[in-house]
């Protein structure tokens, strides 16, 4: 049977519950998606871009989705402790597919700031939420479509014209439960001109024994001459599925750094679709995930330079261990009038056993002379030379191998312009790679964190 | 403390060491010359360890032990220390870390607690005086970007931090002007003690101007085919290996 099939069947039957717990802006978009669905496949294993992954296979089990929004026994203050603690302006959770602030969140927001509950906002502002939902996001992607037609809830960000945040805001993302679950989310993200916000987001499993999966779909506008910094960080569970869509629009003279970091998964894809539209604009497009075991990784990325002098920077970077399995694809489109573009793609890849498996696919079309750009790839392993060396002071081998895989990820992590924030995703490679079975530790006192 | 007898090895099944015999006691300098090709490098490579080679016949012994059998960290607790011709790049590394772990991994194998932050910091100093090496340099990624007298002098920066018993410096000279070439023989002549002994690979008479030896061995097809004072290296630099070739036809 179409996995999408009992998706569709869901909405025929659910509809109503599914809008009353939704909200009329987002409600809006879902009979599209339903249309649009009714003659989609979701992609297969060995369709291009999906050579390690099966977003169909991912969507089949049956999984509970809590479409009426029934409240979750969940108190994020005692039981839940994100490890990755920032000087953050205020924290915010998505339990599952629902938003939920903590009460003091946004006590020291400035004014122009909006922040919280997409469903919420897009009630109390139809129409500032009209103008970007499902604006950017592309509806012929069945993972995007089937996101649209069952999303009620995320988070909805906008940093009104000149406002500067100075300290990032974080978001926790949990998926828990008692049974296997879906959460289907979204995220909406306006920096209007002139306005600059970092945004830290993490997923984490609260349950590690049981099925989950996280569809959720990004669309992030930024203005002229505004700046967005946003790092993703998984660190969910071996028996989580992620699917992640982010499309970003990019004024004159913007500039937008993304780092997406998968310490700790499953199954992810991450895609990311990334056009320039005004000129002079930047972004620094960054990722890396350290894959062991049966670990599954797959990231697609498609920047389009559609306008002249703009610059984009990519390096994605993986370990793919034991019997893991890591896929990159990256796209960069320079379009016929997009003189003086700047676009360097990269992506390096470790890999350390016979078993494990890496894909790369780096795909640059360039249609005008005036560029700038380089792309490449590399699959290898440790140098001998530098393990045997680093033996030769003192080091065993696996701690001249520890080292070496952590160095390898180090100029992924020194690019994250959050300092605490590098402090911490240093000190988790590190106890990622050296083995530790959770990268939340003793810190985190929910589920698996606490054993 | 170091004794090789009969040594054979090869790499990638081409023999390159065919029956090394090489005794050395402590507080002796010992120079190993030979053309290109004698198998200088691959003795080093041996003596410390690298899988990438295979000790087919003959023994070493260390102290009484047998090195062969031993880790290559094994080996650098015990007090070997190869300096390398071609020192290793390791990128986001940095040396404070790298030398950290070094020293602190060979505290462990003696089950001494590790050394504490200022401690280290305080050895760190007194070390680089040694060489001369920029603090700038001790901060940033083992080798990296550095220059090749500033690689060089990163080697015996670390041997003095090591403090092994037996030093082996492989091809040192090679690629230094003649001021790096003085800083890093003051170097290793500064941490010369009675107790630990020096073997010194070089292709060039000018680095024993230096760093004097007692006893110069010529290294050809992997056998030591002659073993002299600190005047063999001299008529080398004034016959050339020639005479050697001839004395030694296939």
């Amino acid at each position: 049977m179409n996995p999408l099939e009992q998706y569709l069947e869901l909405y025929r039957s659910h509809r109503d519950e599914i809008d009353a717990n939704g909200a009329p802006v987002l409600n809006a978009l879902r009979d599209d998606a339903f249309r649009r669905l009714e003659g989609m496949t979701l992609p297969a294993r060995g369709d291009e871009n999906f050579e390690n992954i099966d977003p169909g296979a991912m969507l089949a089990p049956d999984y509970g989705i809590n479409l009426r929004k029934a409240p979750i026994e969940f108190d994020p203050g005692m039981t839940f402790r994100c490890d990755v603690p920032l000087a953050s302006q205020s924290v915010m959770m998505n339990v599952n597919d629902t938003f939920a602030a903590a009460t003091d969140a946004y006590d020291s927001l400035p004014d122009g700031v909006d922040v919280g509950s997409l469903r919420e906002f897009a009630r109390l502002s139809p129409a500032e939420v009209a103008e970007y939902y499902g604006r950017i996001a592309d509806p012929g992607n069945p993972v995007v479509a089937l996101d649209t037609l069952l999303a009620q809830d995320g988070l909805y960000l906008r940093v009104r014209r000149g406002v500067r945040l100075e300290r990032p805001l974080q978001l926790v993302n949990i998926l828990t439960g008692t049974a296997p679950l879906m959460a289907v989310r979204r995220m909406l993200v306006i920096i209007e001109d002139e306005a600059e916000c970092k945004l830290v987001a993490c997923d984490h499993t609260q349950r590690d024994d049981l099925d989950m999966l996280a569809l959720e779909t990004v669309e992030i506008h930024v203005g002229r001459r505004a700046r967005f910094d946003y790092c993703h960080i998984e660190e969910s569970s071996r028996k989580t599925s992620r699917l992640s869509t982010l499309y970003l629009r990019q004024q004159e003279a913007s500039s937008v750094n993304i780092d997406g970091m998968t310490l700790f998964n499953g199954t992810t894809r991450n895609e990311y679709h990334c056009r320039f539209e005004g000129e002079n604009a930047g972004l620094r497009l960054y990722g890396m995930g350290i894959e062991d075991k049966e670990r599954v990784i797959s990231t697609y990325t498609h920047i389009d330079h559609a306008v002249p002098r703009c610059k984009s920077d990519e390096l994605f970077k993986f370990t793919v261990d034991d019997s893991a399995s890591g896929a990159f694809t990256g796209r960069i489109h320079v379009a016929p009038g997009a003189v003086g573009t700047e676009a360097y793609q990269a992506n390096r890849n470790l890999v350390g056993s016979p078993e494990a498996r890496m894909n790369s696919k780096p795909q640059l079309e360039i249609y005008n002379d005036d560029v700038k750009c380089s792309h490449g790839c590399a699959i290898g392993q440790l140098d001998p030379m530098q393990v045997f060396y680093m033996r030769t002071r003192g080091l065993t081998e696996a701690e001249a191998r520890l080292l070496l895989r952590q160095a390898f990820m180090s100029d992924v992590i020194a690019a994250v312009d959050v300092p605490s924030l590098r402090d911490r995703l240093h000190m988790l490679a590190e106890r990622r790679f050296a083995g530790m079975e959770t990268a939340c530790g003793r810190q985190c006192a929910a589920g698996k964190c606490n054993k | 403390m170091l004794k090789v007898t009969d040594l054979h090895a090869e790499i990638n099944g081409r023999e390159i060491l065919r029956g090394i015999n090489l005794e050395v006691r402590p507080g002796e300098v010992h120079a190993i010359m030979g053309p290109n090709g004698s198998g200088k490098s691959t003795l080093s490579m041996v003596l410390a360890g690298n899988p990438a080679y295979t000790p087919t016949s003959g023994s070493v012994e260390f102290y009484g032990k047998d090195l062969l059998a031993m880790e290559p960290e094994v080996r650098s607790h015990e007090g070997v220390f190869l300096g390398f011709q071609y020192p290793v790049e390791i990128p986001g590394v940095s040396m404070v870390n790298f030398m950290r772990a070094a020293v602190n991994a060979k505290r462990e194998y003696f089950n001494q607690p590790p050394m504490t932050a200022t401690e280290f910091l305080k050895m760190m100093r007194e070390k680089r005086a040694v060489v001369e090496l920029d603090n700038k340099l001790a901060s940033r990624s083992v080798n990296e970007g550095f220059s090749g007298g500033e690689k060089k002098r990163n080697e015996i920066f670390q041997m003095a931090v090591l403090e092994p018993r037996l030093s082996i410096l492989d091809e040192t000279d090679s690629g230094l002007d003649i001021d790096a070439l003085r800083v890093v023989a003051e170097g290793v002549n500064k941490l010369k003690t009675e107790n630990n002994a020096t073997i010194v690979i070089t292709h060039y008479q000018r680095l024993l101007d230096y760093i004097r030896p007692d006893f110069v061995h010529i290294l050809y097809k992997g056998r030591i085919v002659r073993t002299g004072g600190p005047e063999l290296a001299l008529e080398l630099e004034e016959r050339g290996y020639d005479w050697i070739k001839e004395e030694n036809p296939e």
